[in-house]
């Protein structure tokens, strides 16, 4: 998959059309249903961030990095946590370099000093040379900054942004809406290509108005059965299609029950890898329930499904035995 | 610049629909600003108005911004653009007789509406039907009673009464043939009709549903909570939990702030230790704001009943939302019920903590001692203690005296009493005497009351 990033990236871009995108994606292992290509599609076009919601597991920072394997560009990703501020997030300067290039230039500066004769001569000259210490070289870059600097654009993931502080989210804003940077000592740097840009969230907290604005908004829903048999037979290859309808019309029941946190897409795989090292080729009472805490994160949970597991597992064999819906 | 002019004339009616879309948008709550109908409006001349489920997608990206909007723009989505007026089955059936599809009188050719009836021209008739109705101002449609009139008013502008006086004219012109046509006429008409009212029922359904569950959200939130009816239970527990979550939000702010210019010495110090005693990295003094704990005390008793439901609702609401929040509920003992919060959902935690031990008599003095017992070494000068309950004690020792050490350990006591303050210290109430041990007591017997009070208390009481 190669891409020119030439005169007119969109033309030769994977990201042309929805259709596109959804062939690419499967390309590089992510089964995207039509609203997320179009999220995708959108945010190339319209140069705007997308903000990713689902519950953990649905495949949220996994679109952000298939969309970097599709396009061949860097993922720069940055994962947000409570405290985290601009020092961490745009840059810092090198202390330490700029200290011992104050120690090894110490002799020349006082060279350039020695003709000065008044103190204010001194100063002077010293003013000429002040910003030099305060200059690109000197400064260490952090994901959001490498993110505007890259030459031949990037996928920017700001993970799980609802675990930042409010005051992070409104340094945010001049970053997702004009692709730039402010620096005091600089001044305003700007995305020489404009990156795209995922911003993920599990709705810790709800985020502000200002920065859902500025966003397209995906909420990647847990998937139908269709598209998670899909998704199994993609990112597990050794799977048999019978076992991938029954495990999948199995996990897809135990969503229905009232669960502390339901199975996602990924437990889902994960299962299916877990059940394929043991060579099942048939769910099994005995080989579920073995397996359940694979699928299940919470002792509660597993007590809760246990006893109902036969009737869930019946109804997963007819599906299986069913069979009108293929997986591929 | 043809093209361009062509183009627009041939947005501009799309930009009208575009537009009354996203006011239905807004009436069901999905909040759209002028900015992002402008991302609408480019999102579409990205991806053209060809294809329904690219348009929806598109639209459903750009407006709705969380997920509830995102499943109520859906909704809207189908409802507005299914304009399944005139639905093929009532296609006329193909002139087949020969002379009535050759021969129209030229009367009935004068006039669109009925040309369009007689035709079956069901897209025609919708796009009439919409022009009319954007004439007629339907989007401004609020309240029922304005119905029937909205629907004249849109058949009116369609032009009913020249098809009144077509229909008539034919009747007298007596000729069997134009004696059927009149028929055929009219029954289009009632056809039409329904139609009329079925359409008006839509745009009800899109622009008017904010304003009447607006008015009923208001009504709720005055209304005595002792007083709620059944069926408005739902809608006062969504009230709630919004009400709890946008405290939460406000609340969770964040703990630290920078101390601008008050230099820390000691770790720049320590810091500077690396750069050969060049303070380089200078630190500054911060401030650590606690998270404030917060512990509930609700009376559950039968004095109260009505009442503490939806203190319990609350209560239960608050606990998925704050972090450090102690439950208790008491009525002649008490019990923490955090777990019971934690691992139930609403209703059936709500039920057990009342089976276990509501709907007995107070016993405040009791309640306290077990307070005491259960939380006493909890207590310190970050916790804030709310009270809820009418402070009637049924003439049993009140024990003031662990109020007292309660309201001297605790950062703030606050008091909410469903009673209104002339029943103070009546009867067997001893609020007039707790009263004095607390920060803050107040009557507080509908929604809004206690969404403004615990606003107060999260503002005021909590440490910064």
């Amino acid at each position: 998959m190669t891409v020119q990033l030439t005169k007119t990236p969109v033309a030769a871009s994977p990201l042309a059309s929805v259709e596109s995108i959804i062939a690419g994606l499967a390309g590089v292992g992510y089964i995207a249903s039509r609203r997320i290509a179009t999220a995708l599609f959108m945010a190339q076009h319209l140069s705007k961030p997308v903000l990713v919601e689902g519950v953990a597991g649905v495949g949220k920072t996994e679109l952000a990095i298939a969309t970097a394997t599709l396009l061949d560009l860097p993922l720069i990703r940055m994962q947000c946590y409570e405290g985290l501020d601009e020092s961490k997030a745009l840059y810092e300067w090198k202390y330490g370099k700029q200290l011992l290039y104050t120690q090894i230039l110490k002799d020349r500066m006082g060279e350039s000093l020695a003709g000065a004769h008044t103190m204010e001569a001194a100063m002077d000259r010293l003013h000429g040379m002040g910003d030099m210490f305060f200059s690109e070289p000197f400064m260490e870059p952090r994901p959001i900054l490498k993110a505007l600097q890259s030459e031949n654009g990037c996928v920017l993931l700001i993970d799980e942004i609802d675990k930042s502080d409010e005051a992070f989210e409104a340094f945010l804003l001049e970053v997702l809406s004009a692709f730039q940077a402010s620096i005091p000592e600089i001044g305003t740097i700007k995305a020489k290509i404009p990156p795209l840009v995922f911003l993920t969230s599990n709705n810790v907290r709800d985020l502000g108005d200002a920065l859902k604005r500025r966003c397209l908004h995906l909420h990647i829903p847990l998937p139908d059965a269709k598209l998670e048999e899909r998704i199994v037979a993609t990112r597990v290859p050794g799977v048999e299609a019978r076992l991938t309808r029954e495990l999948v019309a199995f996990v897809q029941s135990l969503r229905e029950i009232e669960l502390r946190k339901v199975p996602s897409i990924s437990e889902t795989v994960d299962w299916a890898r877990a059940l394929v090292l043991l060579h099942a080729d048939a769910l099994s009472t005995d080989v579920v329930r073995e397996t359940l805490n694979v699928l299940l994160k919470y002792e509660q949970d597993i007590v809760a499904v246990e006893p109902k597991l036969n009737d869930l597992l019946g109804r997963a064999s007819e599906v299986r035995d069913g069979g009108a819906s293929g997986g591929e | 610049m043809v093209g361009q002019a062509e183009a627009n004339r041939v947005a501009a009616p799309i930009q009208a629909t575009i537009e009354e879309f996203i006011k239905a948008l807004r009436a069901s709550e999905v909040r759209v600003s002028p900015a992002e109908a402008i991302d609408a409006h480019r999102a579409l001349m990205e991806v053209g108005y060809g294809d329904r489920t690219l348009v929806r997608d598109a639209l459903c990206i750009t407006l709705a911004k969380s997920e509830e909007e995102v499943w109520r723009f859906d909704e809207v989505f189908d409802a507005f653009f299914t304009r399944d007026a005139f639905r093929p089955e009532r296609k006329p059936p193909p002139l087949g007789e020969g002379q009535g599809a050759v021969e129209a009188p030229p009367s009935a050719s004068e006039l669109p509406l009925a040309e369009m009836l007689l035709q079956g021209d069901t897209i025609g008739l919708n796009q009439m039907m919409e022009a009319a109705a954007r004439r007629a101002r339907s989007t401004d449609v609020r309240l029922n009673t304005q119905r029937n009139l909205l629907s004249r008013r849109i058949l009116d502008e369609m032009g009913l009464r020249e098809l009144e006086e077509l229909i008539q004219r034919l009747r007298e012109m007596g000729l069997p043939r134009d004696q059927a046509l009149a028929d055929r006429l009219a029954e289009r008409r009632e056809a039409l009709f329904d139609e009329a009212s079925r359409f008006v029922d839509r745009q009800m359904v899109l622009y008017a549903s904010e304003t009447g569950r607006r008015l009923r959200e208001n009504l709720l939130g005055q209304a005595k909570l002792t007083a709620v009816e059944p069926e408005d239970m739902r809608q006062m527990e969504a009230l709630v939990k919004r009400m709890a979550k946008r405290l939460a939000t406000r609340y969770a702010r964040k703990r630290h702030r920078a101390h601008k210019g008050k230099l820390d010495v000691r770790k720049t110090i320590r810091k500077s230790m690396g750069y050969g005693g060049v303070p380089f990295d200078i630190v500054w003094k911060t401030e650590t704001i606690e998270k404030p704990k917060i512990v509930a005390i609700c009376d559950v008793s039968r004095s109260v009943a009505a009442a503490a439901q939806f203190m319990l609702l609350f209560l239960y609401s608050l606990n998925e939302v704050i972090e450090k929040l102690e439950a208790f509920a008491f009525s002649d003992r008490l019990i923490r019920v955090g777990d019971i919060l934690e691992d139930e959902d609403m209703d059936s935690a709500i039920a057990s903590i009342i089976k276990k031990i509501g709907m007995r008599p107070t016993d405040y003095g009791r309640a306290l001692v077990d307070f005491t017992e259960l939380h006493r070494n909890d207590l310190d000068r970050h916790t804030t203690v709310i009270i809820l309950g009418d402070g009637r004690s049924n003439y049993s020792n009140p024990r003031l005296d662990i109020m007292r050490e309660i309201s001297h350990r605790a950062r703030a006591v606050i008091w909410l009493n469903p009673e209104p303050e002339t029943y103070w210290g009546q009867g067997d109430s001893r609020m007039d005497q707790y009263q004095r041990f607390c920060n803050v007591a107040k009557v507080c017997n509908t929604l809004n009351q206690l969404e403004r009070i615990i606003e107060d208390v999260l503002r005021t009481y909590m440490p910064r």
